[in-house]
């Protein structure tokens, strides 16, 4: 089964009027289970929104959107997939135990339950001791990461992120990385990642997916075979090929 | 600690000017090209503090109780129709933001309304609201609906801002969680709004205070501070002090009821930023 499934999707916002604009003109793409792609592209190239058709945030214009084998909607309401966005979105009323709750909260999980939860998925990324501190008390790679936590809480097979890691430094950021990877390994969570940064895509991705706009489309899905992803595998020759060719097809 | 020391501060800024005043203005006022620019400062204008102060402990009339008694029982009973008028103001203030917010139609209709009903003036609103209201209920609720008239607005419009302070992701995330329009209010819109609402409260509280005193004037409603500030106007040429005895208790009134909502926002703002309150 794929995790998702995008055909012939188009998305037209203003339809009609003089600021009419074709965000994505006839899309498709597949993300197999516990596949991680990235999607990649200048501003306006219709990734976020592509991200925003498979999180049924908005509807297409055109075409069809399938997650984990049902309809986008449907997959919304039975929460098939966590999404996390740039800024963490973290609701500063709430402790980080308890932003992390929220979704298992909203599903009617008991609260000694989604207590046990929400402090598993703290260990995952690392926060354990941090369970009591409000969102402005943390570092922004501290949120990013509750963000993620948060993200897995429910056990999505399927993990939505809009350039979670835009916002914070580069040491930060690298680390993240490497950390989402191993929570992905751990949980067999299928990604899609949108991202400005061609090093992350490759990083991160098994297919990076590269887009261009006006109108938003896919110009070319670019498989990463790397051997390791791990720090030395940034400096392997394998990784620079892959940045290569990443870089070639965005100058298109 | 600190708070209570700019507190006493002000209060000594204040004793310092009044009697400063009294010390070196001219007893007539100054009058410039036939303008009075600066206030009489003669004792039937702005008696010494200490006299009023000491007003405050002699009998209102001959042989009745003491003036202090009378215009606590007087602010009590302005307080219990400023609560009131605070409570049902602050009730509908919410329930029209909680609208505005989920009907744009709502918004864009309403709005204008609810900014123009404080344009009109309240002494020409009051007299019409007691010939509304008048006959049926007790002359207390009249002004308790006049309180509540000003002290919807700041609670409407500042909420309205706080439900809408939620950021996009906030929303978007709401809504990746299958959380329909209730559940976002209360998990989501209605805690992010804290921060707006209880400015707007204090805001609310201090309307709801001017409200009802008004309201006592011009419904000529007996007992509470709005009425007996006018009873001792009337005796200000012979005894001075006793008007401004009056108005200390209004002042004390307003400042009780900030404290209050002060009081009900400490435990739940805890771990929160402040953000500026804009009215409009």
């Amino acid at each position: 089964m794929t995790a998702v499934s995008i055909s012939g999707v188009t998305k037209v916002f203003n339809a009609g009027r003089a600021d009419e604009v074709v965000a994505l003109s006839d899309v498709d793409l597949t993300v197999g289970d516990g596949e991680f792609v990235s999607l990649i592209g200048p501003s306006g190239c219709g990734k976020s929104t592509l991200l925003r058709l498979i999180a049924d945030l908005l509807s297409p214009t055109s075409g069809k959107v399938t997650v984990a084998g049902m309809p986008a909607a449907t997959a919304r309401r039975k929460q098939e997939y966590g999404i996390a966005f740039q800024q963490s979105g973290l609701f500063e009323w709430r402790t980080v135990q308890r932003n992390v709750e929220l979704p298992l909260e909203l599903r009617g999980m008991s609260k000694a339950d989604r207590r046990a939860r929400a402090r598993e998925m703290l260990d995952l990324v690392g926060l354990s001791d941090f369970t009591g501190h409000y969102p402005a008390q943390l570092s922004g790679g501290m949120q990013q990461r509750v963000a993620i936590a948060r993200a897995l809480a429910v056990s999505p097979p399927l993990l939505l992120m809009d350039e979670p890691f835009g916002a914070l430094d580069e040491m930060t950021r690298e680390r993240l990385q490497t950390e989402l990877l191993a929570i992905c390994a751990q949980t067999g969570a299928a990604v899609v990642f949108v991202t400005h940064s061609i090093s992350e895509a490759v990083f991160l991705s098994r297919k990076v997916v590269v887009m261009s706009p006006r109108p938003g489309r896919i110009t070319a899905a670019i498989d990463v075979d790397l051997p390791a992803r791990d720090e030395a595998v940034r400096q392997s020759q394998a990784y620079f090929d892959a940045v290569t060719s990443v870089r070639k097809a965005l100058r298109g | 600690m600190r708070r209570v020391f700019v507190g006493l501060l002000a209060v000594i800024a204040f004793v310092v000017l009044w009697e400063g005043y009294k010390l070196v203005g001219s007893p007539d006022g100054t009058v410039l090209f036939g303008v009075r620019v600066l206030p009489r400062a003669d004792d039937l204008s702005m008696p010494h503090l200490w006299t009023v102060l000491s007003r405050l402990g002699d009998p209102e009339l001959a042989g009745g109780s003491p003036v202090w008694i009378v215009v606590l029982r007087a602010c009590v009973f302005t307080l219990g129709i400023t609560a009131a008028g605070f409570l049902a103001g602050a009730v509908i203030g919410l329930m029209l933001a909680v609208a505005m917010q989920r009907f744009r139609l709502v918004e864009r209709g309403l709005l204008p309304y609810v900014i123009l009903s404080q344009t009109v003036p309240l002494v020409a609103l009051a007299p019409l609201i007691a010939g509304w209201s008048g006959t049926i209920t007790p002359p207390w609720m009249t002004v308790a609906v006049i309180a509540a008239y000003l002290a919807f607005f700041p609670v409407a419009v500042g909420m309205l801002r706080g439900l809408q302070s939620p950021s996009t992701a906030g929303a978007e995330l709401m809504r990746s969680y299958a959380a329909g329009w209730w559940r976002t209010l209360v998990k989501l819109r209605l805690p992010a709004s804290l921060p707006y609402l209880f400015p707007a409260l204090r805001l609310a509280g201090a309307a709801a205070v001017v409200g009802a005193v008004v309201g006592e004037i011009s419904t000529g409603t007996r007992g509470g501070i709005g009425r007996l500030i006018i009873e001792y106007s009337r005796e200000a040429t012979s005894d001075p002090a006793k008007v401004y005895t009056a108005m200390l208790g209004a002042a004390v009134l307003g400042l009780v009821v900030a404290g209050m909502v002060s009081l009900l926002e400490l435990p739940l703002m805890r771990h929160r930023r402040r953000v500026e309150v804009v009215t409009l």
